[in-house]
């Protein structure tokens, strides 16, 4: 009797085709992204989530049928991203059929992006990426007005003893464009912030240091993140087991979980983690 | 056949592809003749209810979607304008149902928009409401919004997410959801096939 929280299976897609081998059962043809889309609807899947990581710049060709062809067959919401960089092929995917797009290095080379795209399709349809990595700092690398935020007790930095009077030691989480090869400037939990302010109506966080580790989500910034804002968060990275997932609903406020290979390899199936989840008493949709 | 008004809003493509899936023959339309013939008519939309009420009024299809006589199911925005008034944007509605949209009181802990799966309200469940004939009780359907319409004498089914609202409206030949049947998987296909099988 409350709003569920969501479990979401992601897709790579590149030229038209899901990477990485996918492991169903009876599946025909497992490279096919409707073939996919459809199995994990049919799971219970909440939501589905396809990145396109096609290297081309034009991505029209391929990604706007692709899109159609999903929307026909699947009963359920999904986002797309990967790459989309202007408004033109982001109305493009959504007049395909799909329910959001989500943008990551485009908003961060120019934010108000994200309000365009709000203005133009509804906050509703914008998902703002954001691969996050913790990296450890040192008093000569802090910027002046990071240090003055310390004084004020910011909780933007990780400061596991108040006492000590170095940053020497600590760690600040970044933000990572590029398929988290490029470090940026921005700091994570202000640039969420600001997300938000710009208009985006839901923020999908990477942590890169869980990313595939399958030993549990970014607990600590997650929680951090989706208390300050207002916005749902879909926690990403790390997830391996139903009590990842159960502490990530118990001890953070995301609204959602998302994972890649442990659905596909049939490791965690979406049935099976959601029959636990409701065992550990976490309001899922069954 | 079925209409789909056709309008400045989003996401009338899903309920043109929901359609498709459980086979039945549809067309989106703004031609007030055609919308007047057709055996059924959704009304759907994501958008701003001002832009949008302004786009029906230019077009007269306003007073076309009041007068209907054939089953009529609003979806989301559409269910919004089938009320009286909207706080978005101060917009003045179609007054089909006795109720006033409201944007949602920010609330700790709460997100806003209220968006996923959440369950409608047995408690409030008509059961005789033929769109709701065949569901669970407690049945989790797709959610996507800011405003709510209050509860009132036409509410067939209440969700609660901040403070109780109208998840689905009925009035004579007039039904509508506060939710996405067409993006909420076997329990939105069977909400629609009720509506599609109304005499």
């Amino acid at each position: 009797m409350s709003l569920k929280k969501r479990i979401i299976p992601c897709l790579d897609i590149k030229d038209g085709r899901t990477v990485k081998g996918i492991n169903f059962v009876g599946l025909r043809d497992a490279g096919d992204p409707v073939e996919l889309a459809k199995q994990y609807a049919a799971q219970g899947a909440d939501e589905l989530c396809f990145l396109d990581i096609t290297a081309t710049i034009e991505k029209r060709d391929t990604l706007v049928p692709l899109v159609r062809e999903i929307a026909a067959v699947l009963n359920i919401p999904f986002t797309v991203g990967g790459g989309i960089n202007d408004v033109a092929l982001a109305k493009e995917i959504i007049k395909a059929g799909a329910d959001k797009i989500a943008i990551n290095s485009a908003a961060v080379k120019r934010p108000e992006l994200i309000s365009e795209l709000a203005a133009e399709l509804g906050s509703q349809c914008v998902v703002v990426a954001v691969d996050t990595k913790e990296i450890a700092i040192n008093d000569q690398q802090i910027p002046h007005q990071v240090r003055n935020d310390k004084n004020q007790n910011s909780t933007n930095i990780v400061t596991p003893d108040e006492a000590k009077p170095s940053f020497d030691g600590l760690t600040i989480n970044k933000v990572f464009v590029a398929g988290g090869r490029v470090e940026t400037e921005l700091e994570t939990i202000s640039w969420c912030q600001e997300i938000e302010r710009l208009g985006a109506g839901e923020i999908l966080l990477t942590s890169m240091d869980h990313d595939g580790t399958k030993n549990g989500f970014a607990l600590k910034l997650t929680d951090t993140i989706s208390r300050k804002l207002n916005i749902p968060i879909i926690a990403s990275g790390g997830g391996g087991t139903s009590a990842h997932f159960e502490e990530l609903f118990k001890d953070t406020e995301a609204s959602a979980g998302l994972a890649a290979s442990i659905f596909h390899f049939g490791e965690l199936p979406v049935p099976e983690l959601k029959k636990q989840l409701i065992t550990a008493g976490v309001a899922v949709r069954n | 056949m079925i209409a789909i008004v056709k309008y400045n809003a989003g996401n009338i493509g899903s309920v043109t592809n929901a359609l498709n899936r459980l086979g039945i023959k549809n067309k989106v339309t703004d031609d007030p003749e055609e919308l007047k013939a057709a055996d059924k008519v959704i009304f759907p939309g994501v958008g701003e209810a001002g832009t949008a009420m302004n786009y029906l009024r230019e077009r007269g299809l306003d007073e076309v979607i009041k007068n209907l006589k054939q089953p009529v199911l609003g979806i989301c925005l559409g269910m919004q304008l089938m009320c009286n008034h909207s706080e978005e944007g101060d917009t003045e509605c179609l007054g089909i149902f006795n109720t006033t949209v409201k944007k949602f009181p920010t609330t700790a802990g709460m997100k806003v928009p209220h968006m996923g799966w959440n369950s409608l309200n047995t408690e409030v469940v008509n059961q005789q409401s033929t769109i709701l004939q065949g569901l669970q009780p407690a049945a989790d359907v797709y959610y996507v919004h800011s405003f709510y319409a209050e509860v009132c004498e036409n509410t067939v089914a209440a969700c609660d997410y901040i403070l109780p609202f109208s998840s689905v409206l009925q009035k004579d030949n007039f039904y509508a959801t506060q939710f996405h049947p067409e993006k909420s998987a076997s329990i939105g296909e069977e909400i629609l096939k009720n509506f599609i099988s109304l005499p």
